[in-house]
């Protein structure tokens, strides 16, 4: 056990540290070229102990029991710890929305959601949109109006709809946009996905 | 049996708007991506990237980092291994090195420092923050302009002049000016953009022995295997590329150091290892479109012949040469006696560029294009009349020969019938605060390099079949089309046939997913296997049925032929039921000798300006495009709305911000970085193909479609801007903010 001593000690070396390299920074300009700044990385952070705590996650159904570290993201458990890699990562920073889950019926990043958090819901990814191993609705919707191109974004451009159908079974084109604007696709194949929603709508109408 | 022959006049499968035959699998989640691929035992990488946008590593501490938990191995400068020259001055045996791997010379924010293996990806990243670095910090250039300005800090030690002028010269330039009756002159800049697949950089490396494995994110296997082996100096056969693809947009085709770094990194601990970079890191140090500057000058006579083109072009390079040439489009667009063309090429302290979907071209639209608007008006002509008296249909670059084919008129003519170009051109624009106006830009693709790809077809006694090919699927349908011309040719049903791609140890040799041109040069490549498939079957059912194979004829997979030969699928011929399979080799033929290969494309645009708020929103808009036959309508469609979006991006909102200050990105995630969304794309898009039936190509008749879809949206519009406010936006994107003061100005002129 380190003393209250050594604690302070190491924090206020940190806090030197810190206003270390805003003063370089500020210096920066006069110093060019003769400067030579001694500096922990930006956004340099002492490791957490990795200590796990035991979580159960409900996912398409299936109960999974794990130790997680409290810092672990529900993607990361989900691709990483579960092998669910139908869920795709693309940004880690709340973006993009390739990693989109449904999280108790709503459309969830699952990169900005903790894996703690997510704990006793009702997690539903890409792969629990089939339905008995063939494609459910939304995603024949999205094959027979070839609603993706690379696929990467796709899931969640999936999910996303999954989550506007729930709420609105028969959405207009403003409402499809709404749905999925916040997926990014940069093949750009947003008017494809419009048309795969407004199929997928008729598909789950006619009991699909 | 020909296995070249003139493409097809008639087709079943080919040209349907089949769906893609790895649908399901994408939809599903099924597929593995690189991202996905997770083997046993794997280590987790993660990159100390230099923070300065020029700066000099004077010391490097890994002491802490290797103390932390997990850490199993730590990649740096100080590692004999690692020494490897990385970015050149030129090409071949002459080229000097530039840095390498780890360099201590860092010239832009991202540069390299170490890589950190460890036994979870943020106990890499934890241990990459325990790395104590100290920088002394150089002088940085940010900008195109400041890097031309003399006493600018040098990025090289040459200077920041990347490489010597290169100067395009045809006829007379001031007999040309001299014989103009109307002349526009324009200075227009467009800004750099990033490609942001949506799946990040990056592979898993895995030594099996002396092999050398990696799953990796990319579109060109062949290339990278090629530049992974010589810089490692092994031979190609150990080292295996397996490209897993989502998406690229060039991006991709590079050999990149994740790639060695993390071979070397899985040698060293003898464990596979996962190295992906962040989204971060993407934006930073695989790849941009470099920014423009284009001084554009043209002079026409009053009937509307041209008569002198002068492009003066400047465009930023990065910190390590590379080239986007924009000059093409001047050269050859349109029929123009006199040209004159300097490009230079300029470091700063960013990312070097590399190719970026029709590198040079969206640029050299977006001058050209508003370029052809402005003299139209000053003389008086309809935009799309004067586009259209000026189509060149001789390809003025390579010494005039004929094009295969040119639908360039097509597109314009049948274009603006479909769009209703003149009315909506004489429409009113509107007084109130929201104006609307139509623009039209054309624009080409050209590639030069010889073609290559070498394919296999294997037929089996079930009647399935397997396509073994090199090409890569990125997102663009290609295996799908590739798949059609199998069921095309043997009558094998879609969901019979099985395609093996992009895998360097299990395909072969293909030129990767580059120029528009997978289903230009692989097609045709199919197509010969099948055809060679078919000549063994005839000459199987000849030695069955004691006939000349000349009588006999092979049809929706059956051989018929004269009286007393029976109708026989080919699967039951009993030289394929002996043998179990028939295997056809087919191997690309070049291009047509004495003729120039280009598609053309013209698209049309109708926007919305609000004078309040600056905003510009595309209400609509159509392509009309020549890239030769439809293999696939929906692919192909798909692309073309791919490309307008991404136009849409460069037209009105994105721009790599580079801090003139700090010399850092400010805006590297896709929250700054503004890509278009769901929000920004019209839902009336209209694609209109023009099949000119090119007999000549290739033995598919295609072109290719990836990159001419985006190079005229931006110009489009830009010029459809133009119509609704009156003043002209030379600078790329059109921002809110840039509205504003666009029209501020314009009102101070006015």
């Amino acid at each position: 056990m380190e003393s209250v001593n050594e604690k302070e000690r190491r924090s206020a070396l940190s806090r030197r540290r810190f206003f270390g390299s805003v003063a370089g920074g500020a210096t920066e300009a006069a110093l060019i070229g003769a400067a030579v700044t001694a500096e922990a990385h930006p956004g340099a952070l002492e490791a957490p102990p990795a200590e796990t705590i035991p979580i159960t996650l409900t996912v398409n159904g299936h109960t999974h029991a794990l130790m997680a570290e409290p810092r672990w993201t529900l993607l990361h458990v989900l691709r990483d710890r579960l092998g669910f890699a139908g869920t795709k990562q693309g940004c880690e920073r709340g973006e993009c929305g390739s990693c989109t889950v449904l999280i108790d019926g709503v459309a969830r990043y699952a990169c900005m959601t903790l894996a703690v958090e997510a704990a006793g819901r009702q997690i539903t990814t890409i792969e629990g949109l089939l339905e008995g191993g063939e494609l459910g609705p939304v995603q024949q919707g999205f094959l027979e109006e070839d609603g993706y191109q690379c696929g990467f974004c796709t899931p969640g451009q999936i999910v996303s709809v999954e989550a506007l159908l729930r709420k609105t079974p028969d959405p207009n084109l403003d409402q499809i946009r709404e749905g999925i604007s916040g997926n990014l696709c940069r093949c750009g194949a947003y008017a494809n996905i419009f048309r795969a929603a407004r199929r997928a709508a008729e598909l789950k109408k006619a009991g699909r | 049996m020909d296995l070249n022959p003139k493409p097809w006049t008639q087709t079943t499968v080919v040209g349907k708007a089949v769906p893609r035959i790895d649908g399901a699998e994408r939809l599903s989640g099924v597929t593995r991506y690189a991202l996905d691929v997770s083997l046993p035992d794997m280590l987790f990488a993660a990159t100390l990237r230099c923070p300065h946008a020029h700066a000099r590593v004077v010391k490097v501490d890994l002491s802490k980092a290797r103390e932390m938990p997990g850490v199993r191995a730590i990649l740096s400068d100080a590692d004999k291994e690692a020494q490897i020259p990385w970015y050149f001055n030129g090409y071949g045996p002459n080229a000097r090195a530039l840095s390498r791997l780890f360099d201590p010379h860092c010239r832009y924010q991202g540069e390299e420092i170490a890589v950190v293996a460890a036994e979870t990806q943020l106990q890499a990243w934890d241990a990459v923050r325990a790395i104590q670095v100290e920088y002394q910090q150089l002088p940085f250039v940010t900008s195109l302009e400041d890097a031309q300005k003399p006493g600018a800090p040098p990025v090289q030690d040459g200077g920041n002049l990347a490489s010597p002028a290169s100067v395009y010269t045809r006829g007379d330039i001031a007999k040309g000016f001299a014989e103009a009756e109307a002349v526009v002159e324009e200075t227009y800049r467009t800004s750099c953009e990033l490609h942001t697949s949506q799946e990040v950089h990056g592979c898993v490396a895995h030594w099996d022995g002396d092999l050398l494995t990696l799953w990796d994110s990319d579109q060109s296997p062949f290339d990278i295997q090629r530049g992974v082996a010589e810089l490692l100096r092994m031979p190609l056969s150990k080292v295996r590329v397996n490209a897993r693809y989502g998406a690229g947009f060039g991006s991709k085709l590079d050999t990149s150091k994740y790639m060695v770094a993390a071979a070397l990194i899985a040698r060293k601990t003898r464990r596979p290892v996962k190295y992906f970079l962040t989204r971060e890191e993407v934006y930073l140090c695989v790849g941009n479109r470099p920014a423009h500057l284009m001084k554009l000058k043209a002079g026409a006579k009053k009937d509307g012949t041209l008569t002198a083109f002068e492009l003066t072009a400047a465009g930023e390079v990065g910190a390590y040469p590379g080239d986007d040439n924009v000059g093409q489009m001047v050269q050859e667009l349109y029929t123009c006696p006199n040209v004159k063309i300097t490009e230079d090429q300029y470091f700063i302290n960013a990312g070097q560029n590399r190719a970026f979907r029709a590198p040079g071209f969206p640029q050299c639209a977006w001058a050209l294009e508003q370029t052809m608007d402005a003299l139209a008006e000053k003389l008086g002509l309809d935009p799309v009349d004067f586009r259209l008296k000026n189509v060149a249909m001789v390809c003025q670059t390579e010494e005039n020969r004929p094009y295969t084919s040119n639908g360039l008129p097509q597109c314009l003519s049948e274009g603006a019938k479909a769009f209703g170009w003149k009315e909506a051109r004489a429409g009113a624009r509107g007084e109130a605060a929201i104006v609307r106006g139509v623009g039209v830009a054309s624009g080409m693709w050209g590639y030069l390099a010889p073609p290559h790809a070498t394919v296999i077809v294997k037929y089996f006694d079930d009647g399935s079949a397997n396509l073994n090919m090199g090409s890569t699927d990125i997102g663009t349908g290609h295996c799908t089309v590739m798949a059609q011309i199998v069921a095309e040719e043997l009558g094998v049903p879609l969901g019979k046939i099985e395609v093996e791609s992009a895998d360097t140890q299990t395909t072969q040799f293909a030129d990767g997913a580059s120029g528009s041109r997978s289903v230009m040069i692989t097609g045709p490549a199919v197509r010969s296997a099948c055809l060679d498939v078919k000549a063994k079957l005839l000459a199987a059912a000849a030695a069955e049925f004691q006939v000349f194979d000349g009588d006999l004829k092979f049809e929706n997979g059956e051989i018929t032929g004269p009286p007393g030969v029976p109708r026989t699928p080919a699967r039951r011929l009993r030289f394929v039921q002996e043998q179990g399979v028939v295997v056809g080799v087919g191997v690309r033929a070049p291009h047509p000798a004495n003729k120039s290969v280009r598609p053309f494309c013209t698209h049309f645009a109708e926007v919305e300006v609000n004078r309040r708020t600056g905003e510009v929103r595309l209400v609509r808009m159509l392509a009309a495009h020549d890239s030769g036959r439809v293999m696939n309508l929906a692919t192909y469609s798909n692309q073309v709305y791919g490309g307008i979006t991404m136009g849409i991006g460069f037209a009105l909102t994105e721009q790599r911000i580079l801090d003139a200050n700090t010399g850092k990105m400010l805006n590297a995630n896709f929250h700054d970085y503004k890509i278009p969304t769901a929000l920004d794309v019209p839902a009336e898009l209209t694609v209109l193909p023009i099949d000119p039936h090119d007999t000549e190509v290739n033995s598919t008749g295609t072109k290719g479609i990836g990159e001419p879809a985006l190079v005229p949206a931006a110009a489009a519009i830009a010029n459809a801007f133009y119509h609704a406010t009156g003043v002209r936006a030379t600078v790329s994107p059109i921002t809110r903010a840039s509205v504003i003061n666009l029209l501020h100005q314009g009102r101070k002129q006015g």
